[in-house]
């Protein structure tokens, strides 16, 4: 599933901003001091207030222009974002709710997406809704992207070693030792897939199920060597012949070359873009892997499963720190919630890997699932958390 | 063909039911039926015409769809059966019962010829649209066994296999097919359920699809309504109003194929089963759910700006890509990415309870109207299924396709140019 958000190369923070027509404009409350409505045309910036009070504030932005605009809160040196709004189009309307302590701001309407933009002061003052500003914010934030990239290297890294073995082995026909390094090579895929995701076309190449090939296409990748490697199910099936079996296993093995140039070329991370790769990688748990759908061949799904744990889990531990500075609430639920479907899985751990998919029983998918559901719903939240979006 | 008896339904609602009241007023409008909203327009639709109702019909509220199988080899059969079909189609149209009896006024012997649930509700506007499927002409196994093999159209083939099709084929195909649509549940399931029972011995229900909520507009009276993903849906779609467009986009026209004149002033109907992943879906942020879609939620206006039937600009930048994302549903399905080619929706919302992991087992029975499927639906949805930034959010579990035949004449029986 291509996560929408995540290899973002340019730090900047992304907003979920309420786009609405202006014919129906989300209620800017005047009465509330931390409500501000700002109306931006091709040529102006209209901020209804010049000070708030320390909190969590809310910009109602209109685009009463023609041109594309976007809404910026920037901190005193008129440089580093704290909250914006992009690609407001003519007649839409979107809002910025952001936590601000007390200090002085800029805003800035940018009418066309170019340039400065319109700027104008803008004052936070002190008040009993004092948000906490952490000394190392920054240095959690970098220590966050390195150590995440730094795992990402690593595992794209196992990930090429572990399928040249498991190719070789494919390709002399060593079917029982490749069956048994399936799952294993293809787990350091699944903990970084959002990763590989964001590389757009290498992921269909590598990744694609049989029901995802449109007719007339192409199939290749781990799930066309997989039907070859385990074609018990496969009603009439027709064992691919030793050219064939090369011509699949060396165009994986090209691919996978790519991806892991890619991962060490030129890659940085944002907290917001880890985050949403945790969201992605669950996502991937409930629509594939809980419901079998992944492997319908090999039946390893979960191996799969927890790989996209794994991965979950090293990325929001990565911002735990972070997060804990704003919503201790949602870290503690979020621990707590990796941890119960962690047993769950646990549980069905076996000597060689885990139990397959096909003989796990209805009463177990249930529960897996369930707690795939407990964890991902407040993991949703996990990015507007760590942008301080209330 | 009889006039239908003074029915006991229709004493209930206070008039006489009338047939083939072309756009008039047919019945009086409900008595405050609680689940009906009263709107304009007439409270009953003409079974008759030029073109078969429940096309460009204004999109009634609910909707019973139901494939059969013709279980017999007999010609004769399937024609009395069309034939019946016919009768008690004009019948319950026209808010009277399903056979010409009643369901009480009968012999206290017999079963009733009516099933009896839709006694004292109303016409409902219920429309039945009746399609007939690629094996009906030739059977998977290529039999002709009505003698119509010469006469299927070229293009009446079944849907290829799209990425991300995991079809149920208990949910697929069809050698025929009965669209019920009405402003009350009640009086679809009980059409689709006594259509069933006349059928028993010829047809066989191979499976059927409850719908609520349209969720487009098939008229400019109409507001645009909202999927299970909560945005408006089908903004762009073929409206009634627009005859030339339909012309063009949706009636086969004489000439069109000429193994199939019989269809001319019919359509084509795609059926798909899209099941959502609704759970996954509500967990994505506000933008990103925008992003996919291509409109904001609040009006359904294009992400390039202005109201919800602004033309979308597919080529205004935005910050990184274009402001309307090049995988957002609304460039891949709009008619400028596919040739001019418009369609007609008629999709409905479904739930069908929830699945074993306790997901809804929910999504959108969509259904669309087209002159030529294979230049005007399988390209499209070739398109939607590759590129769609929405397809991670969504499984199609079913699919057929039917030839809609044109509308009848007083007298004649529904696909009646098919056999003549």
């Amino acid at each position: 599933m291509p996560n929408r958000k995540l290899a973002v190369l340019v730090p900047i923070l992304v907003a979920a901003p309420l786009l609405a027509s202006c014919t129906e404009n989300a209620k800017s409350d005047d009465s509330d001091p931390r409500s501000i409505t700002v109306v931006s045309s091709d040529d102006g910036c209209d901020v209804s207030k010049v000070e708030a009070p320390a909190g969590t504030l809310t910009f109602d932005v209109t685009n009463s222009g023609q041109k594309v605009t976007e809404f910026y809160l920037l901190a005193e040196d008129g440089l580093r974002i704290i909250g914006e709004v992009e690609n407001i189009g003519a007649n839409l309307n979107s809002r910025l709710t952001v936590a601000v302590p007390e200090g002085d701001y800029v805003t800035a309407c940018k009418p066309g997406m170019k340039g400065d933009g319109i700027r104008a002061d803008f004052s936070v003052t002190s008040s009993d809704e004092e948000v906490e500003v952490s000394e190392d914010e920054q240095a959690m934030i970098d220590r966050a992207n390195a150590n995440y990239l730094a795992y990402v290297q690593d595992q794209s890294d196992q990930l090429l070693t572990k399928t040249t073995e498991f190719v070789n082995l494919y390709k002399t026909g060593k079917d029982d030792e490749a069956r048994a390094l399936y799952a294993d090579a293809r787990v350091h895929w699944e903990r970084i897939e959002p990763v590989a995701e964001s590389f757009g076309n290498l992921d269909p190449l590598m990744d694609l199920r049989e029901a995802d090939v449109a007719e007339g296409d192409d199939w290749t990748g781990w799930h066309r060597i997989e039907k070859d490697l385990w074609p018990e199910e496969a009603k009439g099936y027709k064992a691919l012949t030793p050219k064939q079996r090369m011509f699949f296993a060396d165009d994986l093995l090209k691919n996978t070359k790519k991806l892991d140039q890619q991962v060490d070329g030129d890659l940085s991370f944002t907290v917001d873009g880890i985050a949403n790769g945790a969201t992605g990688l669950l996502e991937e748990v409930a629509s594939g892997k809980v419901t079998g759908e992944e492997e319908i061949w090999s039946h390893t799904d979960l191996w799969d499963f927890q790989a996209n744990v794994d991965g979950a889990r090293v990325a929001f531990e990565g911002v735990k720190a972070l997060l804990e500075t704003k919503d201790p609430e949602l870290a503690e639920t979020l621990t707590a919630r990796f941890a119960d479907l962690q047993e769950l899985l646990d549980a069905q751990k076996t000597d060689d890997g885990f139990t397959y998919y096909d003989e796990l029983t209805p009463a177990e998918v249930k529960q897996l699932s369930n707690a795939v559901n407990a964890l991902a719903e407040p993991l949703s939240r996990l990015t507007g958390a760590l942008l301080d979006r209330a | 063909m009889k006039q239908p008896a003074l029915s006991r339904r229709a004493l209930l609602t206070g008039s006489a039911a009338a047939v083939g009241v072309v756009g008039g007023l047919a019945a009086a409008q409900a008595a405050g039926s609680a689940d009906t909203p009263v709107a304009s327009g007439p409270a009953a639709y003409a079974f008759h015409g030029d073109h078969q109702a429940g096309i460009v019909t204004p999109a009634q509220d609910r909707l019973h769809f139901a494939a059969f199988d013709v279980i017999t080899d007999s010609r004769e059969a399937l024609i009395a059966l069309l034939v019946e079909w016919t009768e008690a189609a004009e019948r319950m149209t026209a808010g009277g019962s399903a056979g010409p009896i009643g369901p009480t006024e009968g012999d206290a012997d017999l079963p009733p010829d009516d099933t009896g649930e839709a006694i004292g509700l109303p016409a409902s506007r219920l429309t039945l649209t009746f399609g007939f499927g690629p094996t009906l002409f030739r059977t998977a196994e290529g039999e002709d066994r009505f003698g119509i093999a010469d006469r299927q159209p070229t293009v009446l083939q079944p849907l290829p296999h799209f990425p991300a099709d995991a079809l149920d084929p208990e949910r697929s195909g069809g050698d025929l097919c009965i669209q019920a649509c009405a402003d009350d549940p009640q009086v679809a399931v009980h059409a689709i359920r006594n259509l069933a029972r006349i059928g028993f011995g010829t047809v066989a229900v191979r499976w059927s699809q409850l719908g609520f909520g349209r969720t487009s507009s098939t008229s400019t009276s109409q507001e645009t309504p909202r999927n299970l993903f909560g945005f408006k849906d089908g903004t762009a779609n073929l409206k009634a109003e627009e005859s030339d467009a339909l012309a063009e986009h949706l009636w086969v026209a004489r000439g069109d194929d000429p193994r199939a004149d019989w269809l001319a002033g019919g359509s084509y109907l795609a059926a798909r089963r899209i099941n959502m992943r609704i759970e996954t879906w509500d967990r994505q942020s506000l933008q990103d759910q925008q992003d996919i879609i291509g409109r904001t939620k609040q009006t359904g206006a294009p992400l390039s700006g202005g109201e919800e039937f602004s033309e979308p600009d597919f080529t205004m930048p935005g910050r990184g890509g274009p402001i309307i994302p090049v995988d957002a549903h609304v460039r891949l399905v709009h008619p400028s990415t596919n040739g001019g080619s418009r369609i007609l929706r008629r999709g409905y919302n479904f739930v069908d309870g929830s699945d074993d992991l306790g997901g809804l087992d929910a999504g959108l029975f969509f259904i669309a109207y087209v002159r030529d499927p294979q230049e005007q639906f399988v390209p499209m949805q070739t398109r939607m299924a590759r590129s769609d930034a929405m397809m991670e959010y969504l499984k199609f579990t079913g699919s057929a396709l039917f030839a809609v035949p044109p509308g009848t004449s007083p007298g004649e029986y529904v696909g009646q140019s098919l056999f003549a």
